[in-house]
């Protein structure tokens, strides 16, 4: 289905931010709206954003790989994503990272063999002072959790799986 | 005293538009829409000598002062793409206090004659963006927003917009390129933004810390604000405070708090009561301070920060101890940089990817003086060569790291 017959609603209320005569400016949020469920943006949903905003699908392309909170590959359906900078070091961030992938069983970059979570280095999340933190991006937009341990992500791992089968 | 900015931490629920409004707020905004004309607000600012809190510390009454006349529509542009690393201090801001920070897009909008204001937050701050739609909402129920406000011919909407992972959008230019659906990859200034900014009309892009002090400064008079602070530096400043320290976090602070004061007295002081070794003033872009009683002892603001060969900046102090070596510093610095370079500009783009290279082999141990030697002569390269400070501020801790912490370099030398 497109996006335009599958979001309507949410189609209108974004296009009504900008000039019309300026709708490219959109093509941030559609994006959004278009990686909701999949969790990137497949090429069926690029060439209809290019179609609504009279933009090319390579132009529509280029903002995907530009900025890295747009995929262009499944991942996980979360993607949880520690802060690693500077500031977040000196409190112990890589030591925390190191060890939630141990305890998961894999590396940096890689997913959860149940294809829940995967696990990404990103950079600096404008939490400095609540290191170790992470965001998680997932169907529902982006959460922050801060002050974190790795006994309490892994509870909010089974959280996350706990309330994937309740939607079902 | 109490606070001009942080001020949900006296006033609880100040994030209600009906306790702000008891707490005199939006006050300011009806009185200048209906008793002012916009560059009497203007006035005001500039007299008050707010400068922006972004980083640049460029007098805000004169930006604004800059917007061409001649040019039609007018735009604001608040920048909440604060991403430098150990800034963290918008976030609070426009999560706890939203309506001083709306209500200070407001009025610069009122005083540059723009009827449009974007908001234009990192991706990350999703959940920023959710809760400032809410109380625009509000606001535009109470009747501060909307069409012919107050019953005058002004009228003002506001609109959130997400980023989606780029620090290069926290450069003015740049941001006016995202938001108009682009790469964002800064722009050739000049022209500036309040001459070509947003869809090629005048534009005033401000920082939020910025924005959320005029709504005080016009209720209180810029007398009261200058009287805060420093000559130079005038009113309070939100110094974000992280690194090796006790109790990191946001502290505001009038202009000429001393570093002591900040890490010592608010901060509790260095975890397992280590001496501070280096302070970063400005995140990660800033030039390294050795840190020695007398550097503890100084003035945090825009001349005496400079004195001591770096910059104040965004006031966002990474405090680091005798336990952290430089070398590893600078890796961590240029990691980020090396990511988040545009790649519009040759030297941004080549000199971090080899300043990288460099600084992980230097780090690792596996070299000898000769890498460390390049690495200066790539930082130097690359130096008033870019189209913004992106590949300035890369080489900062670099060139000042090496060159005012060498026995943290030395290790290299017999490898």
């Amino acid at each position: 289905m497109s996006l335009a017959k599958k979001y309507p609603k949410e189609i209108k209320q974004i296009m009504a931010k900008y000039p019309p005569e300026h709708k490219r400016s959109a093509v941030m949020p559609l994006l959004y709206l278009a990686q909701r469920e999949e969790g990137y943006v497949n090429r069926d949903a690029l060439k209809d954003i290019a179609g609504m905003l009279d933009m090319t699908e390579t132009e529509v392309a280029s903002i995907v790989g530009f900025y890295t909170l747009y995929h262009d590959e499944k991942a996980g359906k979360y993607r949880m994503q520690v802060c690693t900078d500077l500031p977040c070091a000196l409190r112990g961030a890589d030591q925390f990272l190191e060890s939630l992938c141990g305890n998961l069983g894999i590396k940096v970059g890689e997913t959860t063999p149940d294809g829940l979570v995967t696990i990404e280095g990103v950079m600096c999340l404008a939490a400095c002072d609540k290191a170790p933190m992470f965001q998680v991006q997932g169907p529902d937009g982006i959460k922050y959790h801060e002050n974190m341990t790795v006994d309490k992500t892994m509870e909010l791992i089974d959280a996350l799986k706990n309330a994937g089968r309740e939607v079902k | 005293m109490s606070h001009v900015i942080l001020r949900h931490r006296d006033i609880p629920d100040i994030n209600k538009i009906d306790v702000y409004k008891k707490n005199g707020g939006c006050a300011a905004f009806k009185n200048a829409v209906t008793k002012m004309k916009p560059t009497e607000v203007t006035d005001v600012v500039k007299n008050s000598g707010l400068r922006g809190r972004g980083g640049a510390g460029f007098p805000t009454g004169m930006k604004w002062s800059f917007i061409d006349n001649n040019n039609w529509p007018h735009y604001v542009v608040a920048n909440a793409d604060e991403s430098e690393p150990g800034t963290f201090k918008d976030r609070e801001i426009m999560e706890c206090n939203p309506f001083q920070f709306l209500e200070g897009v407001a009025l610069a909008s009122y005083a540059v004659g723009a009827e449009a204001a974007y908001v234009y937050l990192r991706g990350e701050f999703w959940q920023v963006a959710a809760i400032l739609d809410e109380k625009i909402a509000d606001m535009e129920e109470a009747g501060y927003l909307g069409d012919n406000l107050f019953g005058t011919e002004y009228s003002l909407h506001i609109y959130t917009h997400l980023g989606a992972g780029a620090y290069i959008c926290g450069e003015e230019t740049a941001m006016l390129e995202s938001l108009e659906g682009k790469r964002g990859q800064p722009r050739v200034r000049p022209p500036f933004p309040p001459s070509v900014g947003l869809y090629g009309k005048p534009t005033i892009v401000n920082n939020i810390e910025t924005l959320t002090n005029v709504p005080m400064i016009l209720a209180n008079g810029a007398d009261w604000y200058k009287s805060m602070g420093t000559a130079d530096s005038a009113g309070v400043k939100i110094f974000s405070l992280s690194g090796r320290v006790r109790k990191p976090g946001n502290y505001e602070l009038p202009f000429g708090a001393t570093f002591r004061q900040l890490i010592y007295e608010k901060g509790g002081g260095v975890l397992d009561g280590h001496p501070v070794k280096a302070i970063m003033p400005a995140g990660a872009s800033s030039s390294l301070i050795v840190v020695d009683d007398k550097v503890l002892d100084t003035p945090m603001d825009y001349v005496s920060v400079r004195a001591l060969g770096s910059e104040l900046g965004s006031a966002s102090v990474i405090v680091i101890d005798d336990t952290v070596s430089i070398d590893w510093v600078i890796n961590k610095t240029i990691h980020f940089f090396k990511h988040e370079s545009c790649g519009k500009c040759t030297p941004c783009r080549e000199g971090n990817y080899w300043m990288l290279h460099l600084t992980k082999k230097i780090y690792s141990g596996e070299t000898s003086q000769a890498d460390v030697d390049l690495l200066v002569n790539v930082a130097k390269q690359m130096q008033g060569k870019c189209l913004c400070a992106l590949g300035e501020f890369a080489t900062m801790a670099v060139v000042t790291g090496i060159e005012r912490f060498p026995q943290d370099f030395k290790k290299v030398a017999k490898a």
